[in-house]
């Protein structure tokens, strides 16, 4: 059937939190009312990318994008657009008065300096239906290397490609193939990691509900590149969408044969199962990964042997994450050359950004490599909110660093971070403005890490307990004299003698804050004061004498009694009693108590 | 509404199928875990007692693994599960002081359960919804761009649908 016209409605986990499902039922209702449901289609797609502004759907073919659509817009997007032909300018995107609806959204900051090779097809295609891949170029890049290619020539395009890992590390993946193609057994695997635990990020799971037959496809390419006939998805159980439509993809690319025996008619067979994670952050190491996978608890292995050698099952393994895998088919079907061509000299392609807190377009977005910092934030991001100055930016989650304002014009590429303290880490990046406490952001990450540490080793397991304890003397008030030299030598320790990549990297949070604030430690310790106002037990509430109308409300909610005063006056507030409930902050009418 | 017992009965017999179903694929507890947490809401040493036996691995090994990840709960969860966000986007935005006031209304930490079952309180890891940070899930619903005054009008709406619902259970009856 043809219709004549298409609306795309943004099913990522972002927008149907902000309830587009029932966008979409309206919709339905309002069009059979209309006696127009065949002649409109609604397609749910995955993440359009921003989020800040969702729920978004587009109209094709006008191809207008409009945004922060609520149920009760769609009659009125119904009865004019749809029916009418007239765009509802108050609701588009960007430019209310482009001529040319299409182009509404490309002065949006936030999309023009994008560019989509991993979400290629988020918010393009129903991800639910293999054909609408198929017809985006699927399975063309699986068919290409399984007909035409040797698996050394799959492997030799990867490795000319310049594409390194997207989990965080970056390590080079044509290398990592080739490692796991060499080795001679009866039996190979190839696994995803889709365990995307970093606090902040969900780049693989918008890529899994948006685009999953891209790392179904890529995972296929894989197996016959390195001989494995049998692949493993491990995907966090908190991402039920992203489960169920893997599921789908999967049962989808069995029926085709796309997977299954003699795909493509040829000798090489490939199945794919889904493994759900049981929230473990430590399952997102690659050996702990495949030791969940076996069924077990999920602590890291030694490595060497590395799961090219000894993997799952003490057979070689070949382990990518999402995104790296998401890249692979475009790689093989525009070539190497093309793919190198983006980036810098040494990161190659684009990278994923889940950017969030304190910025006006949190989303997610795909930048060229080498793209600055300064891009991302006042250009894509659009900036801080409230007028607020921007502070640091924190990539790399609980292995990573914060980025500070002196550092804004540096070009993102993995090199780069790592050489000032911080690393690409798999894409979170959360903002932060001048209220944000970098003590605190330190203690909150090291409160992960403790949390989160799986206790096999013991300087993880002690070590960053032990960092956690001084910090949080640190934030109450209590920090002495030498604290900031116990963390520094506590961290090398820990980074020199943990098992894992995720302990090696725990003390990073604290060891790039303190390199770029450290001025912000001495005054927890010295001055036993919290510059960003955040670490209430180095806060005084204190009334302004000017404001301070003297009805003494705040005296008499007061639980301790701390604060005296007469009527008509402006009252104070004894500090010593003072226990900082901040009742009567709350309790003043006249905005007259403030902490500082 | 009263138990007789014959549901007991029928989750036994689920669980059997659940566990037959996995028996021969290679690192099936996890899989066989999250389906029985699934029945059971939660994972009794008597259900792992039933796992360790049906896939012929020590008990010890089964609660090895269920205590190692937090997914799995030795407790009994309340009807409505309430996850505060803790992740980063989240607690730079908030997302604290939220869990904070939700211990204070429902006098619970994380992990618990309130006396009439009602609501649990877990903190939880990013659910990726960052756009609407800070956020909470109660059940399958995520509320988001919270504030702390949110908090009390939220929790009562659920107080009164339960209400509602034991009103209406009461007028059948009558």
């Amino acid at each position: 059937m043809i219709y004549r016209s298409h609306v795309l409605v943004c099913n990522g986990t972002g927008c149907v939190s902000s309830k587009s499902p029932d966008l979409m039922a309206k919709m339905e209702e309002l069009l059979v009312a209309n006696g127009i449901e065949n002649e409109v289609k609604i397609i749910k797609t995955g993440c359009f990318g921003l989020c800040e502004k969702g729920p978004i759907l587009v109209i094709y073919p006008e191809g207008a994008t409009y945004c922060n659509v609520s149920v009760d817009d769609i009659e009125e997007i119904v009865n004019e657009h749809l029916v009418k032909g007239r765009i509802v300018k108050r609701l588009l995107l960007g430019d209310k008065e482009a001529e040319d609806v299409s182009k509404s959204r490309d002065n949006v900051g936030f999309f023009a300096k994008q560019k989509r090779i991993a979400l290629r097809n988020c918010g393009v295609i129903n991800p639910e239906n293999i054909e609408e891949y198929i017809a985006h170029d699927g399975y063309l890049a699986l068919a290409k290397a399984v007909t035409e290619m040797t698996p050394a020539e799959v492997i030799a395009e990867i490795t000319k490609s310049g594409l390194r890992g997207r989990g965080g590390a970056g390590f080079p993946v044509g290398r990592k193939w080739q490692f796991a193609a060499q080795e001679v057994s009866d039996q190979k695997y190839v696994c995803c990691n889709a365990d995307e635990g970093d606090p902040g990020a969900f780049m693989d799971r918008s890529i899994l509900e948006g685009d999953p037959h891209s790392v179904i496809e890529a995972m296929a390419i894989a197996g016959y590149a390195i001989g494995a006939n049998q692949g493993y998805i491990y995907v966090r159980a908190e991402y039920p969408i992203a489960v169920e439509r893997l599921n789908i993809a999967i049962k989808q690319a069995h029926e085709y044969g796309l997977l299954g025996k003699n795909i493509f008619n040829t000798d090489f067979s490939f199945n794919l199962e889904l493994r759900l994670g049981a929230g473990a952050f430590v399952c997102g190491e690659e050996t702990a990964l495949m030791t969940s996978i076996e069924g077990n608890r999920g602590e890291p292995r030694t490595r060497p042997p590395f799961p090219a050698v000894k993997g799952l099952w003490g057979k070689p393994t070949l382990l990518n994450n999402v995104e790296t895998y998401a890249n692979i088919p475009v790689i093989l079907l525009k070539g190497a050359d093309w793919f190198s061509s983006i980036g810098t000299e040494k990161s190659k392609g684009t990278k994923v950004f889940a950017i969030g807190g304190k910025i006006h377009n949190t989303g997610l977005v795909e930048i060229p490599m080498g793209t600055t910092l300064r891009e991302v934030v006042y250009d894509i991001g659009g900036g801080i909110p409230n007028g607020k100055k921007f502070k640091a930016a924190q990539t790399g989650g609980p292995s990573g660093g914060c980025i500070p304002a002196d550092h804004l014009d540096i070009p993102i590429d993995y090199d780069n971070l790592l050489e000032i303290g911080s690393m690409m880490g798999s894409g979170g990046m959360i903002i932060m403005d001048e209220d944000t406490c970098m003590v605190d952001i330190a203690k909150f990450f090291l409160e992960f890490t403790v949390d989160e540490s799986c206790g096999k080793c013991p300087p993880c397991r002690i070590g960053t307990k032990r960092m956690l304890e001084i910090l949080d003397r640190i934030t109450q008030g209590k920090g002495e004299e030498g604290d900031i030299e116990k963390l520094e030598a506590l961290a090398e320790s820990i980074n020199k003698g943990a098992l894992c990549g995720l302990g090696q990297t725990a003390p990073n949070p604290v060891l790039s804050t303190l390199k770029f604030f450290r001025d912000e430690y001495e005054a927890h310790v010295k001055d036993k004061k919290c510059p960003a106002g955040v670490c209430t037990a180095l806060l005084n509430y204190v009334i302004i004498a000017d404001k301070c109308k003297g009805c003494s409300l705040c005296a008499r909610k007061c639980p301790v009694n701390a604060i005296s005063g007469e009527v008509k006056k402006p009252y104070v507030i004894d500090q010593d009693k003072c226990i900082k409930c901040g009742v009567c902050m709350e309790s003043c009418k006249f905005a007259a108590i403030e902490k500082k | 509404m009263s138990c007789t017992g014959c549901c007991a009965d029928n989750k036994l017999k689920e669980l059997e199928k659940i566990i037959e179903k996995y028996k021969d694929i290679r690192g099936a507890l996890i899989p066989v875990l999250h389906e029985a947490q699934e029945l059971y809401g939660y994972l009794p040493l008597s259900v792992q007692k039933k796992i360790a036996e049906g896939l012929n691995i020590p008990l010890s090994e089964v609660y090895g693994v269920v205590t190692f990840y937090t997914q799995f709960s030795l407790n009994p969860k309340g009807k409505y599960k309430i996850s505060v966000c803790l992740g980063t986007a989240c607690y730079v935005k908030g997302a604290g002081e939220i869990y904070d006031k939700i211990s204070e209304i429902l006098n619970i930490k994380s992990g618990e359960c309130t006396p009439d079952g009602l609501f649990s309180l877990d903190a939880c890891r990013c659910i990726g919804a960052c756009g609407l940070a800070p956020v909470i899930t109660i059940n399958e619903d995520v509320h988001g761009r919270l504030t702390v005054d949110d908090v009390p009008g939220i929790i009562q709406k659920y107080i009164d649908k339960e209400k509602e619902a034991k009103d209406q259970e009461k007028l059948v009856e009558a």
